[in-house]
């Protein structure tokens, strides 16, 4: 029996560590969570390499960072004021888009607390550097220098300013390993921004995020932008993924995949953010700034449209002249045309509730007039006026007096001379323009608007 | 090239400082992760198979080369996020075969190490297709082309770390 094990013994012990090790990959593999991050030995072990490689891999990573510093810092500025300028266009262009988009996404806003919709917003990240990999193909994961003391947690999406990069998976005190989504164990729920078709992304045997098991359809096209879903209840919705790139269909069965070409260059990663916290509700600081780009935009528009004043001109040539006593640089508002045909619609045609009696004919002064020149004169066109007012509005549907500065039909008719209004800034009907508040008017007018400055929208 | 047995004797027993036993595989795992991040293809190179495959063929125990390469690949496979064992298992058995065929083959020219290299190379990818697509059901493609190429890169790559790894050891007669 002993010369059995002294002659096999080199087979014996390779046969034992292999036993062995199968039977830690059934433990392991036997857990339900397969997914969820390891626990007990095995986090031990890995705690331990992780902890003994990533020591050297900051360091040298540090040195690379302070290379790179010092070179960007002091040597690499030569085209900075020209890619500042560069920069302030593309900020300007911005905040017009923005603009367009803060009514949308106001609207969308209000549509989602209608259906009970939960918008998911990124309320707090944690910026971190990427500081290794797994280092084989079959294993698309990342090392960053953020762990569980910096409040890193299982299961966090991570982002870069270009597209999401996966998610953490185990994490230790100081470092995080982190999924990426061209893995071919990852899962993201995503959507294609125009056809709004859904799927879940992977990573193929190759590496390249796809969309996996989608019908064919010839609206998805090569450039096609996708989204993040937020059906995975990992990354919050709308975070870029990456465009299409080409539909591959499936060796077997009807379905297709997508393969996606991702939006983060994720093969070059240096920084990224790990979300830590998001929440239902839009965060204050970023509602300021969609109020804030409204009315920066609004400026952008004024300075760039071209204007019907000539600065060349003397000021009483321009074609828009101010009113008398307006202050020089305040703009008129801006005034829609007069109806053609005052209607039944006209908010401030229509008498207060409180003046109506059941079953009485509406009528008013301008109607009256009407009425009784239509008596002594021969019959004329007559324009399709409102077959009643009450006399107390009489004053809000007559002909404006010349060069008032009021607001537009449908408020309180101002004297001429007033101050206009600044720019940018909601009439207020409960002032006069000296100050002074106004009597309240029997029939209180909407407050006027310009194009300008949209009324402000109660939420839904 | 020579192809006995009795070469073994002639080229001596090779034995390295004990820090270096330690250090080489981290460094050679730190490297690994470090260079992957900034070089986008260098994950074609299996640096701890290649210090796996080296210890074996210079120590010639084909016990202790199976344990080293245990070792290292359970290591490996802290790196990744899949189950532990994986490169253990493979790494394991490259060791072992390693261990044997310097017992019988001189490791010590270039052409050896380079075909031997090349021939593990593709026996570990084989063994990880194995494990991984058939006992634990988890996607691995297999690209013939491909693998061919990893595996005569690392076997380049081998030659010149072989010949690196060389001047750190002390010839024991």
């Amino acid at each position: 029996m002993e010369s059995f094990f002294s002659r096999y013994r080199n087979a014996l012990v390779l046969i034992a560590v292999l036993l062995a090790q199968v039977i830690g990959l059934a433990v392991q593999v036997r857990r339900p969570d397969q997914d969820s991050p390891d626990k007990g030995g095995v986090r031990l072990i890995r705690s331990w390499v992780v902890n003994s490689v990533t020591p050297p891999e900051r360091f040298f990573h540090w040195i690379g960072k302070s290379i790179r510093g010092t070179w960007s810092n002091y040597v690499d500025l030569i085209h900075i004021r020209k890619q500042n300028k560069n920069l302030q266009s593309e900020l300007d262009r911005l905040r017009l888009e923005e603009d367009s988009l803060a009514e949308d996404a106001r609207q969308g806003q209000r549509l989602q607390a209608l259906l009970g919709f939960k918008e998911k917003y990124v309320y707090q990240t944690v910026a971190a550097q990427v500081i290794g990999t797994s280092g084989t193909e079959q294993s698309h994961v990342l090392l960053i220098d953020k762990g569980s003391e910096d409040g890193v947690k299982p299961d966090m999406p991570v982002i870069t300013p270009d597209g999401i990069v996966g998610k953490t998976r185990d994490v230790f005190r100081h470092t995080s390993q982190v999924l990426e989504i061209s893995d071919a164990t990852s899962g993201a729920g995503v959507i294609l921004e125009k056809t709004r078709i859904r799927g879940v992304l992977r990573g193929d045997t190759w590496g390249q995020p796809e969309i996996i098991n989608v019908s064919p359809d010839e609206r998805i096209q090569k450039g096609e932008s996708v989204l993040t879903s937020g059906g995975d209840a990992i990354y919050p919705r709308g975070l870029s993924v990456g465009m299409v790139d080409r539909v591959v269909p499936q060796p077997e069965g009807t379905l297709v995949n997508v393969l996606v070409k991702p939006a983060a260059n994720l093969s070059r990663l240096e920084e990224v953010l790990v979300i830590t916290t998001t929440g239902n509700q839009m965060p204050a600081e970023m509602q300021q700034d969609l109020s804030d780009a409204e009315q920066k935009a609004s400026d952008v528009l004024a300075e760039r449209l071209p204007s019907r004043n000539d600065p060349n001109l003397p000021a009483d040539q321009q074609a828009d002249k101010p009113p008398e006593g307006a202050d020089a640089d305040v703009l008129p508002p801006v005034r829609p045309p007069q109806a053609l045909h005052p209607d039944h619609y006209t908010p401030s045609d229509t008498p207060a509730a409180t003046e109506l009696v059941p079953g009485q004919k509406i009528t008013n002064a301008e109607g009256a007039a009407a009425s009784a020149q239509e008596s002594s004169t021969p019959p004329t066109p007559k324009p399709a006026t409102n077959p009643g007012t009450s006399p107390a509005n009489s004053a809000a549907t007559a002909p404006k007096p010349s060069g008032s500065a009021g607001g537009s039909a449908g408020t309180t008719p101002k004297p001429a001379g007033t101050a206009p209004k600044p720019k940018a800034k909601p009439a207020s009907p409960a002032t006069t323009p000296a100050g002074q508040p106004a009597t309240p008017p029997t029939n209180p007018p909407p407050p006027a608007t310009t194009p300008q400055n949209p009324p402000p929208q109660g939420g839904a | 090239m020579v192809l006995m047995a009795s070469s073994r004797h002639e080229v001596g027993t090779k034995s390295f400082p004990l820090l270096l036993y330690v250090l080489v595989p981290l460094l050679a795992l730190g490297l690994q992760s470090l260079l992957s991040l900034h070089l986008s293809r260098f994950d074609l190179i299996d640096l701890p198979l290649l210090v796996t495959i080296y210890y074996a063929i210079t120590q010639r125990e084909p016990v202790s080369a199976t344990l080293a390469g245990a070792v290292i690949g359970i290591a490996q496979d802290g790196l990744t996020h899949h189950a532990l064992g994986i490169f253990g298992i493979s790494k394991a058995v490259i060791g072992y075969i390693a261990a044997s065929l310097g017992v019988r083959v001189d490791t010590e020219n270039h052409g050896a190490r380079l075909l031997v290299t090349f021939g593990l190379t593709l026996t570990q990818t084989l063994i990880l297709w194995l494990l991984q697509r058939h006992m634990l059901g988890q996607p691995f493609a297999w690209h013939g082309v491909h693998e061919v190429i990893r595996a005569a890169v690392n076997a380049l790559v081998g030659v010149v770390l072989f010949a690196l790894l060389d001047l750190t050891r002390r010839t024991e007669y």
